[in-house]
């Protein structure tokens, strides 16, 4: 088969590429904040580049996720100063429900834990995410806020299925005791200011 | 017989549906008579839909506009 001209190649990349544009900005926003549309340029380049090697436009919503992925993680790295790795042992015995149940944020509340996540706006979802180190904090934004299977997540991360799940596993119980941090540190829990 | 704090460590697999059929089953005996093992599972379902919620936030006119710019000059230059 001939090659495709270019011409309808980079038409066929803009109409895919601006089919996504809006689910990559969001998934960006959770993984690098204020550098989310930096991140998006940088991927929407690093995929015209490599456009040719997409050889199915129904994988084009995965193959251009794992090129964000990976921008997003360059720029992690280039942020980061500490350790990621968070260990597994001082936070394996949190329990958000039960913490909000022992506390009693909200008294005289007959929803007690729906109200708590009431609290949360978007901006605030936002900052919890990004007290989360990139190790956690990617495979939760794809699995659970972009709907990524567990599997397609390993392929795009290039990591064993097995990982993925016990970052999943660590990443959710970080979320839910950053979520409890974030809202004393707010002042989220004051029944004052509901 | 599984305890509360085993229950608890895989509710979000369950949830997932990522339980070998054992495991599954193991929870949902738990869960059988457990009554604070099930408002630890409706939450812990709770923050799912939560995560997924925030997923809707809409990209800004301008930065579309801005990353469209970029589309329209690739392979231009």
């Amino acid at each position: 088969m001939p090659p495709e001209p270019k011409r309808l190649a980079r038409e066929r990349f803009r109409v895919l590429a601006e089919e996504q544009l809006p689910r990559l900005f969001a998934i960006a926003r959770r993984l690098v904040g204020d550098e989310a549309e930096d991140a998006v340029q940088d991927t929407l380049l690093k995929a015209y580049r490599g456009f040719d090697h997409l050889e199915h436009s129904a994988a084009a919503p995965a193959w251009i996720t794992s090129i964000l992925v990976n921008v997003c993680r360059d720029r992690g790295r280039a942020r980061a100063r500490a350790p990621q790795q968070v260990s597994i042992d001082a936070m394996e015995e949190f329990s958000l429900f039960r913490k909000i149940a022992d506390e009693d944020p909200f008294p005289y509340s007959d929803s007690l834990h729906l109200d708590f996540l009431e609290q949360f706006g978007s901006e605030d979802v936002r900052a919890v995410l990004a007290r989360l180190p990139d190790l956690y904090r990617i495979p939760l934004v794809l699995v659970y806020v972009d709907g990524f299977a567990t599997k397609e997540v390993a392929r795009m991360l290039e990591t064993p299925l097995g990982t993925v799940l016990a970052r999943l596993h660590r990443g959710r119980k970080l979320f839910e005791r950053e979520l409890w941090e974030y809202a004393e540190q707010a002042g989220l829990l004051r029944e004052s200011v509901r | 017989m599984i305890s509360c704090a085993e229950a608890v460590e895989q509710l979000w697999e369950y949830l997932d549906g990522a339980l070998i059929e054992q495991d599954r089953a193991a929870i949902e005996e738990h869960l059988s008579f457990c009554r604070r093992c099930c408002g630890e599972v409706e939450f812990a379902d709770e923050l799912r839909v939560f995560l997924a919620r925030e997923a809707s936030e809409e990209i800004p006119d301008e930065v579309r506009a801005r990353l469209i710019t970029t589309l329209d000059g690739l392979g231009t230059v």
